[in-house]
Formats: structure tokens, sequence, C-alpha cells
């Protein structure tokens, strides 16, 4: 076991030894493909064959009940003329927009508070985890939370009748895309904290102090300093938050009540109906679409490097 | 404004406006789920808004006695135990990719955008490619077949993530130590490397046991005939209109937080045992 670090004076153990550093460094050689193997055959047989997949069926003819094995353009032609999908992509883009627009100000001013002015240690982790606990309960869950909150008899709207402040029940608070877009944040402005903290906690002090001494105001320090240091986790909390939302359906549905539509809705209505190369044909254009944007937010940063 | 030094000098005006603005936000996360919580209690005659009609565990009992919800116990059954097998392989590929990883190899550049991938591709597309494929191999879909798979391309991406991190931290000088002494690289990684990154791996447990616990989009394609728990909920959002839907959350909720003590727990004690360890060093000297 302790061969290779002793040193053999005999001459004879030299050949061993070198059989046995041989093993040992095929073995290294080895051993990152092996150690790799589960996670890569995981992702081959779930991921990559199940996106070529769509891609091939994408091009399958289809009629009421059943899929047929061809090759025809159809389906995208559909897709790509209706003026029903260009309006369902400009929705779910304006969704997107809002919700990262929301949830990166929301985000990175809570990452900034405790990060950069809470000062101890233990009081930093504690407001970290109180912010972060939510996210580990059901997201549906969580939808359905909010209707008793902005619902027509809701607490809300009670309050503020209460108040005084308006006269009947304000009808756009639920099922509309406020409410579609309020959940949104609130599922997902979590993703937009974490990154953004995280890259905020390995800022030098150091280089805030210096700023502050070179006579820098606050929001200089803010805009010069902590912004641009930031930028890895606000790209990594922008990608998830816009990904998420893109192929978003349940939370449309449920909280727009069925009023708006939303690209995966829009897949999920096609599932349902048993259209599945309608379905997949959508599919293949809303991944290049996610792909292409993150390709884009990519470009700011170099996420492997800021792991 | 922002000064963040440490030391007693006094808050500046900015730090109470973010202060403010904190107890806001934590307000926006938490209200919603309080309120549900409460109205959990509802009266028997009670609705789905306030006011309370009275106070009682009617929904609770509901839940489980009258059967009114599906198979509910069924679906949080399996929900768990797919949780459980999703959180034990989620673990043991990750770990061992995450230990690949540190060494450079071909390919690697490939896995990693491929884990990526995984991250961004939205959930219905995978749900939607697992379910083609298994019909047209002609396999029926299940909750521990197809949807397992689902559910690790969703947490193996935060495992491998998670490791990354961890071992960009990692103080290499621990390991050529164990090595100088005569360790094996496999008595290296038991008794140096793991020890030490125990509490991330604890944290990548939890990940990937509360992603699968929750799924409702990889899950609606690949589950097959029996619902696990999102989807059992989820039926339930469109056709239960009594507070049993927040007995449900409440319950479910409770759950949660219950696996994140746990979790929570097992680090500290980890660092616990760590540091009741960590004191014998040099006593012996």
């Amino acid at each position: 076991m302790t061969g290779q670090t002793q040193t053999l004076p005999a001459q004879r153990r030299e050949g061993a030894t070198s059989k046995r550093l041989d093993r040992t460094r095929l073995a290294a050689a080895v051993a990152p493909y092996l150690q790799v193997a589960p996670l890569t055959l995981t992702f081959a047989v779930f991921l990559l064959v199940p996106i070529a997949t769509i891609v091939v069926v994408s091009f399958w003819d289809y009629d009421s009940i059943r899929v047929i094995p061809d090759f025809m353009l159809l389906n995208y032609e559909e897709l790509l003329t209706s003026p029903v999908t260009w309006q369902i992509y400009l929705n779910t883009l304006k969704y997107a927009a809002l919700t990262w627009a929301l949830t990166l100000g929301i985000g990175f001013t809570v990452a900034y508070f405790v990060a950069f002015h809470v000062r101890s240690l233990t009081w930093q982790i504690t407001l970290f985890m109180v912010c972060t606990i939510p996210f580990w309960t059901s997201n549906i869950i969580r939808m359905i939370s909010w209707i008793p909150f902005l619902g027509r008899n809701g607490l809300l709207n009670s309050t503020l009748l209460a108040m005084g402040v308006i006269d009947e029940p304000l009808e756009f608070l639920l099922f509309s895309d406020f409410s579609v877009v309020l959940a949104f944040v609130h599922l997902y402005v979590l993703f937009m904290v974490v990154p953004i903290f995280n890259s905020m906690m390995r800022i030098d002090r150091a280089l805030v102090e210096a700023a502050v001494d070179a006579g820098a105001s606050g929001w200089q320090v803010l805009t010069n300093v902590i912004i641009p240091l930031s930028k890895p986790g606000i790209a990594i909390g922008s990608i998830f938050v816009v990904t998420l939302v893109m192929g978003d359906f349940i939370t449309v549905r449920l909280m727009s009540g069925g009023q708006s539509a939303s690209v995966g809705l829009m897949m999920a209505n096609q599932i349902s109906l048993l259209q599945y190369p309608a379905a997949a044909a959508n599919a293949v254009v809303l991944l290049l679409v996610v792909l292409i944007m993150v390709a884009l937010m990519l470009r700011i940063v170099d996420i492997r490097k800021e792991l | 404004m922002a000064k963040p030094r440490r030391g007693r000098e006094p808050r500046p005006l900015g730090f109470y406006l973010l202060a403010a603005f904190f107890g806001l936000f934590v307000l926006f996360l938490y209200g919603p789920i309080a309120t549900i919580v409460i109205l959990s209690f509802q009266g028997p005659n009670g609705g789905l808004t306030f006011p309370m009609n009275g106070v009682s565990t009617h929904w609770f009992h509901n839940l489980f006695e009258q059967q009114a919800v599906g198979d509910f116990g069924g679906a949080l059954t399996r929900s768990l135990i797919l949780g459980l097998i999703v959180m034990v392989v989620t673990v043991l590929f990750s770990v061992a990719a995450g230990l690949g990883f540190r060494h450079r190899f071909r390919g690697s550049g490939v896995i990693f955008y491929v884990a990526v991938a995984s991250l961004i591709v939205p959930s219905i597309l995978v749900s939607l490619g697992i379910g083609l494929m298994f019909n047209i191999v002609g396999f029926e879909p299940n909750w521990n077949s197809s949807a397992l798979g689902a559910h690790l391309t969703w947490t193996l991406p935060f495992g491998l993530l998670i490791m990354f991190a961890i071992f960009n931290r990692f103080n290499r000088a621990y390991e050529e130590a164990a090595r100088d002494l005569g360790a094996t690289p496999w008595q290296t990684i038991r008794f140096v490397v793991l020890p030490i990154i125990a509490p991330s791996v604890i944290g990548i447990a939890l990940f990937g046991f509360t992603l699968s616990y929750d799924e409702f989009a990889r899950t609606l394609m690949t589950a097959g005939s029996f619902n696990t728990l999102p989807l059992e909920i989820y039926g339930m959002t469109t056709n239960v209109t009594t507070p049993v839907l927040y007995a449900l959350g409440t319950l479910t909720t409770a759950l949660s937080f219950l696996v994140i003590l746990g979790a929570l727990g097992a680090v500290l004690l980890v660092q616990r045992r760590r540091a009741r360890q960590g004191s014998d060093a040099g006593v012996g000297v």
C-alpha cells in the first residue's frame, strides 16, 4: 500500500515498482472518465436522446388519434405563420421581461443589504436563510397561497375597502397579467438573490474601502465597484429567471385563470390534445429562442470561471 | 452613505431604508403562505377566504379520512420514495463527477455545457421528450423510471455546480499530506476529502430531495398512470373549492420545513463532531 512513496534500494524490486507506477498512472488516467460516466449517461439518456426525439417527431404527421412517422415541414409552417403564435411569444416575452426587471431590482437590493449593510456574519447567514427557506416549499402551493390574498373578497381588497381607499373591489388583482407576474416574482426572486449574494460576498472589502478613501460617494461605490463585480451573479440569476419564465405553463394557467397564454401553455394544451408533432415543433422553436437568449447573456460572463 | 466598515460608527439613513425594504420582502415571501396556514384551520363551514368561520382541524381530517382528494396517501408515498431515490442518486453521481472534473480530461467542456443545458432547457420540453421517447420505444412511463430520469436532469446539474463551487475552494494541501503519509487514493477520498466536503454534500442531498419532491412540469408527461404529490395537488387546484386545499398546503409545507430542519441539524452535527475531533489535534504529541 505504501510502495509508491518509499524509497526502495533493492535493484530487483525496481521492476515491480515501475509496473505498479504504470498501473496507478493508468488508473489515474481512466478514473475521471469512470467518475463522470454515470452523470454523463443520465444526461445522454434523459436529456439528449429526448431532445433528439422531439426534433425528429416535430417533422412527423398526426391525426386526431395517433402520430405518423413522416418528414414534413407542415408543423413548423402552421406554427410560424399563425399570428396567434407570434402574439403568444410576445406575451411570454413580456412576462419574462417584467419578471426579470422586478426580480433583479428586488434581488439586488436584498442581496446588497445583507452583504454590505449587515455587519456580523451570523446575522448575514441568518437573514440569507430566512430568504431561502420559502424556496423549499411546493411551487403550486405558493401560487395558490396568493388566491385568498388577491381575490375579489380577498385580504387586500377588504383591507383597502375598510380603509376607504377604494369603493369597490379591484378586479385586476387576480386572474390577470398582474397576478401572473406577481406569482413569478414570488416564485423566482430567490434565483436572483442567491447568485447575486454569492457574488457580493466574494467582493474584497478592501476594494470598497479603497474607493471610499479615494473619495467615492456611496452611490459611486455602488455603481463603479459593487455592480460591476456582481455581474456574474446577476447574469446567472437572469439566466435562471428568464428560462424558467419562458418555459412556464402552470403559473400562467393558474394565476391568469385561463385568460392569458404563454408558449409553455400552448405546448401543454397541444400535448393534452395528443398533437405531439405540433407540440414538438413548438418545443424546438422555444428551445432555440431560449438558447439564443442564454447565449446573449453568457457573452457577459464566463460562468464556469465564476463558480 | 454605503460605508460597509465594521465597527461602531452610527448607521447611515440608507441602512434603515434598506432594512425596511428587506422587512417588506420577508413579508412578501412569507405572508401568503402564512395566510393559507391560518385559513387551513377554518371551521367546517368556512370558505376559501377570510373571515374565519370558527377554528377547527376539520379540513385536515377531511384530507385523510374521506378520501375527498383521490389518492392523497399514495401520491405522498410515491413522492417521498421518488425524492429519496433522486436524493441518493444525485449525491452519488454528482460527487463522483465532481471528483472526476478535478482532472483535465477529454470532453469535460462538452459535459459541463450539457449539464448547463439541462438547467436551461424548459421543464415541459424534458417532460415531452422523455414521454415521446418512452412512447416510441414502447416502454410504459412510470414514476420510478421515466419520472426518475426526468427529475435527475434537474437535480444533477445543481449537484454538479455545487461540487464545482466546493472544489474551487478546496485546499489540496490536505490531500497531498495524506498522500505523503502513504494513503491510497481511496483512503484519501474516504478519510480526507469526504469529511471535508460532507456539509456541502448534505446540501446537495437536500437540493435533490426537495427539487424532486416539488417537481411538477417534469413529472407531467413522465409519471405514467400514478400521480406524484405535485400532480395530485395540481389536480386539486382545478376541482377542489374547499379549504382542504389549504390543509394540504399546510401539511406539505410543514413536511418541507421538517426536511430542512433535519438537514440543518445534520450539518450542525457534522460540524460539532469535527470541532470535537479537531480539538484532539496535537494531544498525543
